[in-house]
Parts: C-alpha cells; sequence; structure tokens
C-alpha cells in the first residue's frame, strides 16, 4: 500500500550526491574557463561601458536631440518625436535621468548583439529543416526558464556585473528574432523563390535579394519584440548589478517604497512605448511597396 | 529547321521512392493504379516533344494534366525521375549546378502565370532582375531593361511597384523582364491564364508581334484552346501526364487523334481557325478568285460567294498557285467531323 501513496522516489543520499556531483562539476568548469569566458566578453563590457558613459557624460541637450533624431528617422512622424521629447524631459525632471542613460545602454548593446545573434541563426533555422527542429526547443527553452534559474550558472561563472546582466537580458530577449527571421524566410512567396531560380539566381543573390528584404516586416516585429523583452528583463538584470532603471525598483520592492518603484516603473514602460512606436513605424515604411496591394 | 529542344523518354514520378515506383511504370501501371496501390503520383510519362528553333511550341492540356510540371523540365526547375531534355545539343540533366545557372541566366528565361514579380522592387527593377543576377550593375541593367518596358507598352511606370499595377500590367512586366536578358529560348507558363479575356488577347498580340521580329523559340503553356491555335506554330496535347497528340494545329482540328480531342475542340469556331491550305486539293493549275493559303475558311466561302464561284484558286505566300478549294469541301471542313466509332469513348 505504501507504494501507492509514497512516490517512489529515490534516496536521499542519492539526490543529494547527485545535485552535489552536479555543482561540484559546474564550479570545476567555472574555475578552469570563467576567468578565458570573462576575457572573451571582455570587448563587451568595453562597449557597454564606453556606451553608458558616452550617454552620462553628454549634456543632456545634445543626447535629446539625438534621441530626437533617431526617432524623426525612424518614424519620420512629428507627433512621436515631440512625445519623445515630452517624456525624455519629464524622465529628466523627477531625476531619473542617469538612470534612464544606464538603461538605455544596456538595452542598445543587448538589442544590437540579439540582432548580430538571431538574424544570421534564423536564417540558418530558416535553410535547413534539420537546423529548425534542434533550436526551436531550445528556443523554447530559452523563453519559458524562470530567468532566476538560468541567473545561477551565469553568476557562478561570470559573478556579478554588467556583463552576466547583458547575458541575462540576451538570452530571455533573442528568440523573438530568431523565430521571427525563420518564419519571415519561410514565408516568402514560393512562386518569387521559384522566379529567381529560373533566372538563375545563387543562393546568395536569393537571400539577399529576395527572402530578406521580403522577410523584413517579420524580422522587424522581431527586433521590436526583441527591444520589448529585454526592457522587461531590467529589474531582474539589476538583481545582479546591472545599473539602470531596474535597480530603485528593486530598492522600492524591498523597501516597500510606492511613488519610487511607480516612477522609475512608469519611466521603464515610457521607454517601451517609444522604442515600440518608433520601431513599428519604421518597419512599417519599409513595406511601402505594399501600398495600392488592395487594388485591383 | 533545327530542332532547339529535344525532350526523349521524360518521365517524373512524385512520392517518397519515384524510382522504385518506376518500375510499375515501365510495366504499364495506370496513373490510377499508381496512386492506389503504390502511393505515387504519376506526372509525366513517356514525354517526346521536338521543339523547333524560332517557333511557338505550346503545350495544351487541362488542369493536372502536367503541363506546368513540363515545361519546368526545360530550365530543371524539377528534376525528372527519367530521361533527357537537350537543349542545343547539352543534355540540362546532366548540368553541374553552375552550368545550370548559367543556362538559366543567358540561354533561357521564364513568364509565370502569376507573374512572380519582386514586390519590394520598382518595375524598372525588376525588368533588369535577370540582368542583375547575370552579375551587371543595376544602372547598366535598368538601361537596357528600359528598352523593353517602352516596347511592352510600360514607359512612365517604371517607378511604380507592382502592387500598384493592374494584373495585365504586371504581366507586361513580366514579358519585359524575361525579354531583358536576350535569351533564345523563352518559357511561358500559363503567362496569359490568369488575364481577363480582353486583356489576354492584347497580350497575345504583343507576344506575337514581338515573336515576328524576335524569333524566339517560345514554349507556351495553357489550357485554352483558342490561344493555342492563335499563337501556336505546333501544339501538344497532353493528358494525365501523356502526350495524346502533337502537330500542326490545322492537323489537330482536322484530324484528332481520339474522342478526348474530338472533345476538346468541339466548341471552336471551326470557320475563323481552320485555313484553307487544309481543305484545298494539291494542283498546279486552277481558276477562280485567289486565296492565299492561310486564308480562314469563313473568309473563303465569303469570297467565293461573292464572286459567284464553286472554286477558287489556292496560292503561296510568293503568289505562286498550289492547289484548288471547292466550297463543297470548305462548307463541309466547317461541320463537325463524325465521330470514328472505331477509336475508344473518352472515359
Amino acid at each position: 500500500m505504501e507504494f501507492f501513496t509514497e512516490f517512489p522516489e529515490m534516496g536521499r543520499q542519492d539526490l543529494r550526491d547527485f545535485k552535489k556531483g552536479v555543482d561540484a562539476s559546474f564550479r570545476e568548469f567555472s574555475r578552469n574557463y570563467g576567468d578565458a569566458l570573462e576575457s572573451f566578453f571582455e570587448p563587451l563590457l568595453w562597449f557597454l561601458v564606453w556606451l553608458e558613459k558616452l550617454l552620462t557624460n553628454a549634456p543632456w541637450p545634445i543626447v535629446i536631440a539625438v534621441v530626437a533624431a533617431l526617432a524623426w528617422l525612424g518614424s519620420r512622424s512629428w507627433k512621436l518625436v515631440t512625445g519623445t521629447v515630452a517624456a525624455f524631459l519629464v524622465i529628466g525632471y523627477f531625476g531619473m535621468w542617469e538612470d534612464t542613460m544606464a538603461t538605455l545602454a544596456i538595452i542598445s548593446v543587448a538589442t544590437l548583439l540579439c540582432i548580430s545573434l538571431g538574424i544570421p541563426l534564423g536564417i540558418w533555422m530558416a535553410k535547413s529543416n534539420r537546423v529548425q527542429s534542434a533550436i526551436t526547443p531550445v528556443l523554447d527553452i530559452m523563453q519559458t526558464i524562470p530567468s532566476f534559474v538560468y541567473l545561477i550558472p551565469v553568476v557562478m561563472l561570470l559573478g556579478i556585473g554588467k556583463v552576466p546582466g547583458l547575458i541575462a537580458v540576451c538570452i530571455y530577449a533573442i528568440p523573438p528574432i530568431v523565430r521571427l527571421t525563420n518564419l519571415g524566410i519561410r514565408l516568402v512567396d514560393k512562386e518569387v523563390l521559384e522566379a529567381a531560380d529560373a533566372f538563375g539566381a545563387d543562393y546568395r543573390q536569393k537571400l539577399f535579394g529576395v527572402q530578406i528584404p521580403l522577410a523584413l516586416p517579420n524580422i522587424f516585429a522581431g527586433v521590436n519584440q526583441t527591444i520589448m523583452m529585454s526592457l522587461a528583463m531590467v529589474v531582474i538584470a539589476s538583481m545582479i548589478g546591472v545599473k539602470g532603471l531596474g535597480l530603485p525598483v528593486l530598492r522600492a520592492i524591498s523597501n516597500q517604497y510606492l511613488a519610487l518603484g511607480l516612477l522609475n516603473g512608469l519611466a521603464i514602460v515610457t521607454l517601451a512605448i517609444i522604442f515600440d512606436r518608433v520601431s513599428q513605424e519604421y518597419g512599417r515604411r519599409l513595406q511601402a511597396h505594399r501600398q495600392g496591394a488592395d487594388h485591383d | 529547321m533545327t530542332d532547339k529542344i529535344k525532350i526523349s523518354n521524360l518521365y517524373k514520378v512524385f512520392g517518397k521512392n519515384p524510382s522504385g515506383a518506376m518500375d510499375h511504370v515501365r510495366k504499364g501501371a495506370s496513373k490510377q493504379e499508381l496512386l492506389d496501390n503504390h502511393g505515387h503520383v504519376l506526372g509525366l510519362r513517356d514525354i517526346n516533344i521536338d521543339i523547333p528553333e524560332r517557333q511557338i511550341q505550346v503545350i495544351m492540356g487541362l488542369s493536372g494534366s502536367g503541363k506546368s510540371t513540363l515545361i519546368r523540365h526545360i530550365n530543371r526547375l524539377i528534376e525528372p525521375t527519367e530521361g533527357q531534355v537537350v537543349v542545343d545539343g547539352v543534355d540540362v540533366l546532366q548540368m553541374s549546378a553552375y552550368d545550370l545557372r548559367e543556362f538559366r541566366r543567358h540561354k533561357q528565361s521564364m513568364v509565370f502565370q502569376k507573374f512572380a514579380l519582386l514586390p519590394h522592387r520598382t518595375v524598372a527593377q525588376n525588368a533588369a532582375y535577370g540582368l542583375t543576377v547575370q552579375g551587371i550593375t543595376e544602372g547598366e541593367a535598368k538601361e537596357r531593361a528600359q528598352r523593353w518596358i517602352d516596347r511592352v507598352g510600360l514607359g512612365g511606370f517604371e517607378n511604380h511597384f507592382p502592387a500598384q499595377l493592374s494584373g495585365g500590367m504586371q504581366q507586361r512586366v513580366g514579358l519585359a523582364r524575361a525579354l531583358a536578358t536576350d535569351a533564345e529560348i523563352l518559357l511561358m507558363d500559363e503567362a496569359f491564364s490568369a488575364l481577363d479575356p480582353l486583356i489576354r488577347t492584347d497580350m497575345q498580340d504583343i507576344l506575337l508581334d514581338l515573336q515576328e521580329e524576335l524569333h524566339k523559340t517560345i514554349v507556351f503553356i495553357t489550357h485554352d484552346l483558342d490561344e493555342a491555335l492563335r499563337i501556336g506554330d505546333r501544339i501538344s496535347i497532353l493528358r494525365d501526364g501523356e502526350i495524346v497528340q502533337q502537330g500542326d494545329p490545322q492537323d489537330i482540328i482536322m484530324r484528332p487523334a481520339d474522342d478526348y480531342i474530338s472533345d476538346f475542340i468541339k466548341d471552336i469556331n471551326r470557320g475563323r481557325v481552320i485555313e484553307v491550305r487544309s481543305v484545298m486539293t494539291a494542283a498546279s493549275r486552277a481558276t477562280g478568285p485567289k486565296l492565299t493559303e492561310d486564308t480562314p475558311i469563313e473568309d473563303a466561302l465569303q469570297m467565293l460567294s461573292s464572286a459567284g464561284k464553286d472554286s477558287g484558286t489556292v496560292i503561296d505566300g510568293d503568289g505562286k498557285t498550289i492547289g484548288k478549294i471547292e466550297m463543297n469541301n470548305a462548307i463541309t471542313a466547317m461541320a463537325r467531323p463524325e465521330r470514328d466509332k472505331g477509336t475508344p469513348r473518352y472515359k
């Protein structure tokens, strides 16, 4: 009867040994390769620090001007530009300027990193079904595993700091761009691709002349999602030493500072909205050629 | 007249193990048997077509007859299960990937049923596509393509995107794109089928006009008999992946090979399609009004009756008398031929 009421689990001692074994071997691994990995990520850290310094040290009117110019280039909409400038002024007025700049820096670097890894990965997935079926479950895990779980090994390997934070953000934020690049390329009209074949286009000509341009709206949706998700990770990343808007939020949680949490939370939301609108508008403009598609 | 394209013993079986299924096909399994008993689809069976240089070869068949599959074997967009496709003495199916690309870039070009234009490129860029694939710089390619844009009547639309054009105009872009590479072979896969009737006739005129001047070897796929008769120098009729009859259009109308083809041609306007040469009797001397050999019998009858004669003289392009046409024969030809009781009824 005991068999049915008590789950037949492995012995307590065995379980302890198993866990100890995993921990020990990972510790061994991080002792052997931790330094090497750290120096591997050195350029990334350097770039991140440089950007953060640049943003915080630059006179604020110039930063706002640059942000406004980027918003204009992306969206060509005065409404969005005005909104962006106003939002940054309010953020600065409430004393969150430096934190916002730090967040902006890590988001930018994370997004760049995700794009430069994610798009080639997506292209590779689109090229081969086998690669797709190998990578898809990995992406699923990356998206669903609680972020705290992968924070542990990352911190064990690289300690607390900007780079592990950046890696944590990227693990969470990279799946959409990979998925949507893959999807976008796979959705490209087979007939157009056949035409390219019929005119003797080689793999590169098809990829850069047909597949990527036609997949661009989807790829862009992926970029947009990646930015949104990396913003969502800002608070969690601050737990392992990333400066920025997440840190005050974390402080607010542990000390029950309602106003502080609210203000910084809203600042994150504001950044998210600006990024989202500008990048979506840009994505829409990329599809200018679809205008008139409804007409017969 | 030399053959530009020689297709011989071409088979295509779709399925998991095509070469295995080929054994059954060789033993004579029908399309239905192959599908029911072996789970493979017979696309093409023993196709033999010799396509002469500088002529329009029409391949006609209803949907599912394998005509689009067949045309894709000529530039190897589809790999055959067995057979040969020889273009200018070279077997396309033996080409390396590099040779095949060069062949596709320079030797042939294709026009598609659903246009298959690049939606993110302008009309000018689309027309120049084949040239840019060849490695020609975009500026020069556009310059060379411009001539064809003008030729198909799209001057002024260079900077439009395909989505901004009507179907007929989009297919003109498709045609300009195919012509711009100056390839000798033009493959047209139901190129005008998606267009409405008036536009279709328009496009046929453009094509015939161009052919007068360019003399390309054109393979034209269609399911429309009127279109086939209008533009084809030769017609091959495909059914269930097999050729049922091929030859001169006149020949097909006057001597349909079986009931399937009789059914096919029963609704055409025979008076407009049949030419005097098909009903004349050869003779070196004749009396009556002079008719060129390619006059439709409808017109011939009118000319004969208005001249009040029972017979006329048939002359060739040089004005030489080659035969004699009798009113009776012309009238008989207008009527549908009796069904030959010997041939099995289709279906």
